[in-house]
């Protein structure tokens, strides 16, 4: 949606997720609190705007809001509290929890519920991902995520992570997952992650979200229904929703298309496609190899400035190879 | 010719490359190191090159025979707002490179002249540091109504006081932007990047220009000044040319300059990637000698 997010458009989603029976809805900029921005795109309604909407039009959901501790602070959360919000999820890269200490301890001051997000999960094994959760939920944090951002786990890659959440965490807090479908293992592997102990998982209608989109609600909930698992989620409810609710505004259905399974393939976080894409038209060069370049440097969630960066050099590059291309024919032609 | 006599106030890491910076000075001497703990490793390297070191705190510096003119505080933003009382009854300018805020921002390429006589001077934030000389190449060209910069430094280099307090990076940063760059309104991001090897310092720069822009006079405006930063930043780089955008719907109008910036530090004691912590250091040892030349041409 490149943040163009309407306020009706936010008042109809709520009202239908919340009569479905969705337990929390998460009402955010895809880069959270303080996200409107040039490196991450503007919104088309600022954020508070739309919270406070949200919560008018929610009767039992939970109204959440994303901070990314570095791009928002503990000021924007208050904000975001008063607009009422009644929850917070604050996502940190998944070595870096400790920068979200003090965000989690602000929380729970001001008596929000508290979510913590372990972005590019896949970057790190079971154990040491176990060991930044700890860190998270000793800091006040009631639920920990293992966030798939760049869709690059593969079944036992999501299900082993959060058994070593839950191992780790045990009764002091819940374990979540966060799917995408850019190998669209989302569905499946949130299944998975149901199976090694989570209890809350992510989706959003028609998979609405970056890359090849995230893990679909509709879908979760009629899987769950077929495996016996309650949700609390009415499947006519939540396809109607999906069907005549979402997809009527969604101006481009994410899919699994050459940028995005290459996101998955190379493990880059998952917002960085329209970025990639925008800059592949103004400079020249092709969003796939954009984000190869940004996997095999390991840029992290947060870092989209650098694909222009990328996308500078490798039209450089472009360049230069075609001037010595063009050198090298005049030379074997010298020597003859 | 006679040399300022300073001290710095923290042997950590910060406090030993100052140090180092600081030591071959036309116009600064460095003679005194200080700590709290009498085991720290900062305080005997300090004593190897020469110089007096004691884990006495403030009490024993500011009894020295000779008491410093100048003082670089590397300790945390508690210890200095507690100790610039101290410096400001003992008549000791103090060059702050925590987050403590006490005296006004500082950025030697930007407003130093005007603040050399200050009692306290705080050098910002490293991303302040990096971004705010661009920042202000622009707006002293054309209004600048927004400025967003984005820093990204390698997890080995955001040290515990850093992770304890992000939200103090990006708030000091925001307001220097506004204060010292001239943007109307700034805003900063930090990003932690854990790859290995670790990344070397980037930042960007995003400046909302006028719709109607002489172009060149920006770009030459932001080359002129990364020439003043490498003075005293050498691996202070563009990595490529300014970019410039046409104004687009969201942007209220506004055209917009992107900026991208490499800091490598020097490796004087630090890593050659932890640019963020290299520039403060350097700017800090720039704004002392600039103290220093201006006292001393006052004094002869």
């Amino acid at each position: 949606m490149a943040h163009q997010f309407t306020q009706a458009q936010v008042r109809d989603t709520v009202r239908a997720l919340d009569r479905a029976g969705v337990a929390v809805i998460e009402v955010a900029h895809g880069d959270g609190l303080g996200g409107s921005t040039f490196n991450y795109g503007f919104s088309l309604v600022d954020e508070l705007t739309l919270v406070e909407a949200a919560a008018e039009e929610a009767t039992a959901a939970k109204i959440a809001v994303l901070l990314l501790p570095g791009v928002g602070t503990i000021a924007s959360m208050r904000a975001a509290r008063d607009a009422g919000a009644t929850v917070v999820r604050v996502a940190t890269h998944c070595t870096e929890a400790d920068v979200s200490i003090q965000h989690f301890a602000a929380a729970r001051e001001m008596g929000l519920e508290t979510v913590g997000f372990l972005m590019l999960s896949h970057r790190i094994g079971p154990r040491r991902l176990a060991a930044q959760a700890r860190i998270m939920v000793d800091a006040g944090c009631q639920c920990v995520y293992v966030v798939d951002s760049a869709g690059a786990l593969i079944l036992e890659d999501a299900g082993d992570r959060v058994a070593a959440l839950v191992d780790e965490i045990g009764a002091d807090a819940q374990v979540g997952y966060h799917g995408h479908q850019n190998l669209a293992f989302g569905v499946a592997n949130s299944v998975l992650a149901y199976r090694a102990g989570a209890r809350q998982i992510d989706g959003s209608l028609c998979a609405l979200g970056a890359g090849a989109g995230n893990a679909p609600t509709e879908v979760l909930v009629a899987a769950f229904d077929r495996l016996g698992v309650s949700t609390g989620i009415d499947v006519d409810t939540i396809l109607a929703a999906a069907q005549t609710v979402a997809l009527p505004y969604i101006t481009r259905l994410p899919w699994m298309d050459r940028g995005s399974i290459v996101q998955g393939h190379a493990g880059v976080y998952s917002s960085f496609l329209l970025h990639a894409e925008r800059a592949a038209t103004r400079y020249g060069v092709p969003a796939h190899e954009i984000l190869r370049e940004v996997g095999r440097a390991g840029y992290v969630g947060g870092q989209e400035d650098m694909i222009i960066d990328i996308a500078l050099r490798l039209a450089d590059r472009a360049g230069t190879s075609t001037a010595r291309a063009t050198g090298a024919v005049r030379m074997t032609g010298g020597a003859r | 010719m006679a040399k300022a006599v300073a001290a710095i106030v923290g042997p950590g890491n910060i406090g030993t490359d100052l140090l180092l910076k600081l030591r071959s000075s036309d116009v600064l001497d460095v003679r005194y190191m200080v700590g709290v703990d009498p085991d720290s490793d900062g305080l005997a390297r300090a004593r190897e090159f020469g110089v007096e070191a004691s884990a006495g705190g403030v009490d024993w510096l500011l009894t020295r025979p000779e008491p410093p003119e100048l003082v670089f505080e590397a300790t945390s933003a508690k210890a200095h707002a507690a100790n610039a009382v101290r410096y400001a009854q003992a008549g000791v300018q103090a060059v702050d490179l925590t987050p403590a805020g006490v005296g006004p921002f500082v950025c030697p390429s930007v407003n130093l002249p005007s603040h050399l006589d200050v009692p306290n001077l705080n050098m910002i934030t490293c991303g302040g540091q990096a971004t705010i000389p661009i920042v202000a190449a622009v707006s002293r060209v054309v209004p600048v109504a927004y400025a967003e910069i984005v820093a990204s430094i390698a997890s080995r280099s955001a040290g515990p006081g850093t992770r304890a307090n992000i939200d103090e990076f990006t708030e000091t940063t925001a307001a220097a932007i506004e204060q010292v760059g001239g943007a109307a309104k700034g805003k900063a991001i930090i990003i932690l990047n854990p790859v290995d090897p670790p990344m070397i310092m980037r930042d960007t720069v995003f400046c909302a220009l006028p719709a109607e822009v002489d172009q060149q006079a920006v770009t030459d405006s932001i080359e002129r000044m990364v020439a003043e930063v490498r003075q005293y930043v050498p691996g202070y780089t563009l990595r490529a040319e300014p970019q410039f955008d046409e104004p687009r719907p969201g942007w209220q109008g506004h055209a917009r300059v992107a900026v991208f910036l490499e800091v490598r530090g020097n490796g004087d004691y630090l890593p050659p990637w932890a640019g963020n912590l290299d520039i403060m250091t350097a700017a800090a040892a720039r704004v002392g000698e600039l103290i220093a030349a201006a006292r001393i041409g006052a004094t002869t």
